[in-house]
C-alpha cells in the first residue's frame, strides 16, 4: 500500500495528471459554452477528431506548424458552424444532427486518410508537434516546478483558455448575451437579441475550443492521426462540464477530476485494485451530481408554478 | 401527383435523403477510385453476389433492429436516451454471466436468459428515465455518462468473474449450448435472433399504434403540455419508454451473444447502439420501417465490406453516406419550403374549382 501511494504522491503522477486533463480541459469549455447559450453540445467528439485529423495533414503537406494550428481552428469552427446551420437554419434536433456529425467525422477522417496517404488506420508520416518548455521561474521552485513546469505549450493555452472563458462568459457583452438566451430565449428575444445568431456564435466557440483539444491530442500527445483517437474525450468533456456547472474554474476542476482518475488506473493497474471499477467513478459521480443539481433546481421551480413543468421538454418541441 | 407528394411527404424526404447520399456515395468513388465503373458495381451490387454476402446482410441487421426498434419508442416520446449502446454492452455482459452459471433444457434455458436480460436491460433504463421524469435531469448527459459506467462495470464482471483463461485473448466462457439461438439456413451465421427481432419491432408497431399507451407516448412527444392538459400521465409515459429501450435493446445485446459469439467477448462498446439511432432516424421512429432501415444499413457495410475487399474505396465511404443521409433527414426544414409551395398550389387549385 506505502508504495501505491508513493508512486501516486509523486511528481511523475501530478506531472501526467495535468498531461491528460489538457485534451479534456478544451473540450469541456467548448461543452460549457454551447451549454451557456442553452444547448447540449455531443458533437465535441466529432470537432476534435477533425482538428486532429485536419492540423496532421496540414502539417505534414506544409511543414508549418502555425498553418497547421490555423487549419484545425478553421475546421473546427467549420464543423461547429455547420452543426448550427442544421440546428438553427434546418431544425435539425442538436442531439441527433451532432450524433450524425460524429459519424461523419469518424468515417471522412479515415476516408481521407486512406485516399491522401495511404495509411489504412495511422497517418505513416510523422506531424510536427507543438513544443514543451520549461518556465524560468516556475521551474526552480521544489515540488511545483517540475509538476508544472515542461508541459506541452498547449496544456499552457488550456489553463489560460479556463481564463479566456472566465472574461468572454462574464465580462463582455458577447457572454451576457450568451447567458441571457440560454436562461430565457423568449426574454433575450425581447429586448432585440437574435437569439439564433447567439447560440450560432456559442457553437462557433465552441469548435474553437474542440478544435484546440484535438489538435493536442495528434500534435502534441501523440505527433501522428490514428482512428477514432479521441476515444470519447468529447463525451468525458460533457461529464467534466456539466459536472463544473459549466463554470469556469468548476469545468477545469471536473476535467481534472476526470485526468486524475484516468491517471490513477495506470498506476495502479499493476496492483491487485480492481481498475476497471475505478475508472467507472467518475461517471457514476457525475449522474449523481446531475441528479442533485436537477433535484436542486427542480423544486422551488415546481412550487412556484403549481404544477410539474418542464422547461427541457419545451426546449425539445417540435418546432411548426 | 401532388396530392401523392403531399399525403406522403415524410417518405418522399426520406427517399430523396437516401437518394442524395447515394449520390455523394458515386461522387466520392468516382473521385477516389482507380476505376469508378467497378467500383461503383462492386459496391451497388456486391452485397447480392453470393449466398454468403446477402447473410451478412441479415446478419449485421438483427442487432440493430433490436436497438433501432428500442429507441424508436424513445424518441416518439421525444426522449433522447441515447444509451442503447451502454444497455446492449452490459445487458449481454450480465446476460452472459447468468447464462454460463445455470444449466438446463434449451426451452427453459433461451426464454429465461432472454426474460433475465430484458429485465436488467430495463431496470438500466430505468435509472436515465427516473431522473428525467422525475427531476428532469437531461437524459441525454445521464445516458452518455452510463455507456461508459456500462462499459467498466461489464469488463469487471466479464473480466474478473467469467473470464476464460484458457481462451488465448479476453473472453468468457462459451455458453452451454443450451444457451445458444441455433442457425437455420447452412453456411450461414443468421440464427433464431432475427426472427425474434422481427417478433419485436411487430410487437412494437401494435404497441405504439395500436394502444392506449402507445397513444399516450406518441402524444408526449408531439406536444408535452397538451398531453399534460389532456390528462397524460407524463411521469408514467417517461418512465415507460425508458424500461422498454433499455429492455429491449439490451435483448439485442444478449441475442448477439447468443446468436453470432457464444461468448462475451466485446472489450469495448461493439457500437450497434449509435447504429440503432440510425435507423431510428432513417425509419422514421416506425418500428416497421425500422425494419427496412436496418436491412438497407446492412447492404450498405456489406457493400463497403465488398470494396474494401475488391476495389481501391476504402470501406469509412458507407460511414460518410449514412451521416450524410441522417442529417438530412433529421433536418426537419429540408424541402420544407417545397412542401409549403405545394401546398399553396393545391390550395389555390381547389379554390379555383
Amino acid at each position: 500500500m506505502s508504495t501505491l501511494l508513493e508512486s501516486i504522491f509523486s511528481v511523475e503522477f501530478f506531472f501526467a495528471v495535468l498531461r491528460v486533463s489538457t485534451p479534456l480541459i478544451f473540450p469541456a469549455l467548448g461543452v460549457a459554452i454551447t451549454a451557456m447559450s442553452g444547448n447540449i453540445n455531443i458533437g465535441l467528439e466529432g470537432i476534435m477528431l477533425i482538428a486532429a485529423f485536419t492540423g496532421v495533414i496540414v502539417s505534414i503537406y506544409t511543414e508549418s506548424l502555425m498553418l497547421a494550428l490555423l487549419a484545425g481552428v478553421a475546421s473546427g469552427i467549420f464543423f461547429g458552424a455547420a452543426l448550427g446551420y442544421f440546428h438553427l437554419k434546418l431544425k435539425a434536433d442538436i442531439i441527433l444532427a451532432a450524433v450524425a456529425l460524429n459519424f461523419l467525422a469518424s468515417g471522412l477522417t479515415i476516408f481521407l486518410l486512406i485516399v491522401i496517404t495511404g495509411g489504412r488506420n495511422t497517418s505513416a508520416l510523422r506531424s510536427l508537434t507543438f513544443p514543451s518548455f520549461h518556465i524560468p521561474v516556475l521551474r526552480s521552485i521544489p515540488v511545483l516546478g517540475p509538476i508544472l513546469s515542461g508541459h506541452n505549450i498547449m496544456t499552457y493555452v488550456a489553463f489560460l483558455s479556463v481564463f479566456v472563458y472566465y472574461v468572454v462568459m462574464f465580462k463582455t457583452p458577447l457572454g451576457l448575451r450568451i447567458r441571457a438566451v440560454g436562461q430565457n430565449p423568449d426574454a433575450a428575444r425581447s429586448v432585440g437579441i437574435n437569439v439564433d445568431r447567439v447560440k450560432l456564435y456559442a457553437l462557433m466557440i465552441s469548435g474553437v475550443f474542440g478544435a484546440l483539444g484535438g489538435l493536442y491530442l495528434s500534435m502534441g500527445y501523440v505527433s501522428w492521426f490514428s482512428r477514432d483517437m479521441v476515444a470519447g474525450r468529447g463525451f468525458i468533456a460533457v461529464a467534466a462540464a456539466t459536472m463544473g456547472g459549466n463554470l469556469s474554474f468548476g469545468t477545469l476542476l471536473g476535467s481534472m477530476l476526470f485526468g486524475l482518475v484516468n491517471t490513477a488506473t495506470i498506476y495502479i493497474s499493476s496492483l491487485d485494485i480492481p481498475s476497471d471499477l475505478v475508472q467507472s467513478i467518475p461517471y457514476l459521480a457525475t449522474v449523481i451530481v446531475l441528479a442533485i443539481y436537477s433535484a436542486r433546481n427542480f423544486a422551488p421551480r415546481k412550487r412556484k408554478a403549481g404544477s410539474a413543468h418542464h422547461p427541457e421538454n419545451e426546449h425539445h418541441e417540435k418546432k411548426p | 401527383m401532388q396530392q401523392f407528394l403531399l399525403k406522403n411527404f415524410d417518405a418522399v424526404r426520406t427517399a430523396i435523403a437516401i437518394l442524395i447520399g447515394m449520390l455523394i456515395c458515386v461522387l466520392l468513388i468516382i473521385l477516389v477510385s482507380s476505376s469508378p465503373g467497378d467500383s461503383i458495381s462492386i459496391f451497388l451490387f456486391g452485397p447480392f453476389s453470393s449466398q454468403r454476402t446477402i447473410a451478412s446482410i441479415f446478419e449485421i441487421a438483427t442487432p440493430i433492429i433490436f436497438t433501432g426498434v428500442a429507441l424508436s419508442i424513445a424518441f416518439q416520446a421525444e426522449q433522447f436516451y441515447i444509451g442503447a449502446e451502454g444497455a446492449f454492452y452490459i445487458t449481454a455482459a450480465v446476460g452472459t454471466a447468468f447464462a454460463v452459471s445455470t444449466s438446463m433444457p434449451w426451452f427453459f434455458h433461451i426464454p429465461l436468459i432472454l426474460l433475465v436480460s430484458g429485465t436488467f436491460g430495463g431496470l438500466w433504463g430505468l435509472i436515465p428515465g427516473y431522473l428525467k421524469a422525475r427531476f428532469n435531469t437531461s437524459e441525454v448527459v445521464t445516458a452518455l455518462m452510463l455507456n461508459f459506467v456500462a462499459l467498466y462495470a461489464g469488463l469487471y464482471l466479464i473480466n474478473n468473474f467469467f473470464r476464460d483463461r484458457a481462451a488465448g485473448f479476453m473472453v468468457s466462457f462459451r455458453l452451454p449450448e443450451s444457451a445458444e439461438l441455433s442457425r437455420f439456413i447452412d453456411r450461414t451465421r443468421i440464427h433464431w435472433g432475427v426472427v425474434l427481432a422481427l417478433v419485436v419491432a411487430v410487437w412494437a408497431y401494435y404497441f405504439l399504434y395500436h394502444t392506449r399507451t402507445g397513444y399516450e407516448i406518441r402524444t408526449v412527444g408531439h406536444n408535452p403540455k397538451f398531453a399534460r392538459f389532456g390528462g397524460i400521465n407524463v411521469f408514467k409515459v417517461i418512465i415507460i419508454v425508458h424500461i422498454l429501450t433499455g429492455a429491449i435493446a439490451g435483448m439485442g445485446g444478449m441475442v448477439e451473444i447468443m446468436g453470432i459469439h457464444r461468448r462475451f467477448n466485446w472489450q469495448d462498446l461493439p457500437g450497434q447502439g449509435w447504429d440503432g439511432v440510425i435507423v431510428a432516424i432513417i425509419g422514421r421512429m416506425h418500428p416497421l420501417y425500422v425494419v427496412a432501415a436496418a436491412i438497407f444499413l446492412g447492404y450498405l457495410r456489406v457493400g463497403g465490406q465488398q470494396l474494401r475487399l475488391m476495389s481501391d474505396v476504402p470501406f469509412e465511404l458507407v460511414l460518410v453516406i449514412q451521416s450524410a443521409i441522417i442529417l438530412l433527414i433529421t433536418a426537419r426544414a429540408f424541402l420544407s419550403q417545397w412542401e409549403a409551395r405545394m401546398v399553396i398550389r393545391q390550395a389555390s387549385e381547389e379554390a379555383e374549382s
